[in-house]
């Protein structure tokens, strides 16, 4: 290995503006109005105007060149552009991405964009069944992807550490919670242990409510140089810290199918952030299924391998709960549309600015966010900050 | 499924094992490493053109999990366990058990492999218990 140090991205970039579109079940739109909905209203967040944007950063599994087409669409003609595809974590890598970009002056106020009609369309963008190049080696099996792939996760989880149904439940009931009060979420009535442990087995031992929703939505982040944050009407957001990793496209070829590839950027955010874990305030997880949450907190150091069971249990993430977890409700119960992990920056910046009302953490200062994305494949965690 | 890209130069020699009987997989001859899926680099230490070897078909079930709500070109053999199996020579791949039922199968038994034509009558490694 050749060994360096890192560049820190600590206060490289702020979050000026944030803003979904519309949500859940939106059959009057496409994946291109549906970005336009999220930028103008991020925008106005943000008090910037379209022309002010130079940096474009998108990703998506639909049209032939997403990032070309959503450019065309908008009228914007960035002079940086990413479309880095990994997965429901691929905004988190943006984030990141825009923060090198701006401390190294190629943009000063970049986007970074979303959206899925994969409910109302019926347009099938990630995640199709291939039988072709590494995929020829899993796809006679018939594992349902992606689900089957975190089933056999939490598979291993179990057998390794005694985990159990009843404990990633209550992680769906604590994210539910959460949901209740959001007005925002598609699911909002209540929710018990047993709802979900007698929803019925999708691939054992996961069970239809330990999986996300499957909605249409999209979002929007506006990232902007620490000269022009200073200058806008609300506090800025600032990135502390940033990691990303890549571990594997497959769950065959995932190393250890307890450990997550949140296990080396979250490492790398907290190192840059300067910050522990009993630092944060709020957290915000990738939700795509209950065991992704369980296995991105150990891996992140949150609680010990083995012991997510425990941490999770009996409401301890939920509102009023000692570690508030997935508070706009989650993949779970919120949205899900394809890519969920634009909604994390989203919900973690609204809670540093405390914009959340009847879901507000108190005194909101630090927030951590770690998207996942493909089958544990990808991970980017960042930290963020008001300070 | 049929797939007409099916097999590729990586592919190939597996696939002509499946139909030989043998369970083929690749050792790097600098390293010794164990690889699966085979390419055409060690993914450990990047040496080109890894070995061949045949695998004795004895593995470990590393995970397991019964599928329930198959994919839609799955429907109607529900519910089967798909595995992940530890070979003993140090690879691990995704298969499917066979010849057993599904829920009896756990993390840590002891299977074996048996070559079964897939859904498109392609000779295919599946699993059984040792
Ligand atoms: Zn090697």
């Amino acid at each position: 290995m050749i060994e360096g140090n890192i560049v820190s991205l600590k206060r490289a970039c702020a979050i000026a503006g944030v803003a979904e579109s519309r949500l859940g079940v939106v059959p009057d739109s496409t994946v291109l109005t549906l970005q336009a909905e999220a930028l103008v209203a991020a925008l106005a967040d943000a008090g910037l105007e379209k022309s002010d944007v130079d940096g474009l950063l998108v990703s998506g599994a639909w049209g032939r060149l997403p990032g070309l087409q959503i450019a065309e669409y908008l009228g914007i003609q960035p002079s940086y552009a990413d479309s880095t595809m990994v997965g429901g974590a691929s905004f988190e890598f943006h984030l990141g991405h825009a923060a090198a970009a701006i401390q190294a002056g190629l943009c000063r106020v970049a986007v970074i964009l979303y959206g899925s009609t994969q409910r109302s369309r019926a347009d099938k963008y990630i995640f199709q069944i291939r039988n072709d190049l590494g995929y020829q080696y899993e796809a006679p099996y018939g594992l349902p992807t992606p689900v089957g792939s975190y089933a056999l996760a939490a598979s291993r989880h179990f057998a390794q550490y005694g985990t159990t149904s009843e404990q990633l439940a209550d992680l769906a009931v604590s994210t539910r919670n959460w949901a209740a009060l959001n007005p925002k979420a598609l699911r909002r009535e209540p929710l018990t242990r047993d709802d979900v442990l007698n929803s019925g087995p999708i691939a054992t031992p996961l069970n239809k409510l330990d999986c996300c929703l499957f909605t249409d939505g999209g979002g929007a982040v506006v990232v902007v140089s620490p000269d022009i944050a200073k200058t806008l009407k609300k506090p800025p957001v600032w990135l502390l810290g940033q990691g990303e990793s890549v571990s594997h496209a497959q769950i065959s070829e995932m190393p250890d199918l307890t450990v997550t590839p949140a296990a080396k950027s979250g490492a790398r955010a907290f190192e840059m952030a300067g910050v522990t874990h009993r630092d944060l305030d709020v957290v915000e997880i990738y939700d795509s299924f209950t065991i992704t949450v369980l296995l991105t907190l150990e891996s992140l150091g949150f609680c010990a391998p083995g012991t997510g069971g425990e941490f999770i249990a009996n409401g301890r993430t939920g509102p009023g709960g000692e570690f508030p977890l997935n508070t706009n409700g989650g993949g779970l119960s919120y949205c899900h549309p394809g890519q969920y992990g634009i909604f994390l920056i989203i919900e973690a910046v609204r809670q540093l600015r405390g914009e959340c009302d009847e879901r507000q953490v108190a005194n909101a200062a630090l927030a951590l966010i770690s998207g996942t994305g493909g089958v544990l494949s990808s991970n980017s965690t960042c930290i963020l900050g008001v300070e | 499924m049929t797939d007409e890209t099916l097999p590729d130069p990586d592919s190939e020699p597996y696939w002509q094992g499946a139909a030989a009987g043998e369970l083929r997989y690749q050792r790097c001859g600098a390293c010794k490493t164990a690889i699966f899926y085979p390419r055409a680099l060690c993914t450990n230490c990047g040496a080109p053109d890894p070995d061949w070897s045949v695998s004795d078909g004895q593995g470990t079930v590393y995970a397991v999990s019964v599928v329930h709500r198959p994919p839609p070109s799955f429907s109607g053999q529900a519910p089967y366990a798909v595995v992940l199996v530890d070979l003993d020579e140090g690879f691990r791949m995704m298969s499917r058990i066979v010849d057993a039922a599904p829920d009896t199968v756990a993390v840590g038994d002891r299977v074996r492999v048996i070559f079964r034509d897939d859904p498109d009558g392609r000779p295919t490694p599946y699993f059984t218990p040792a």
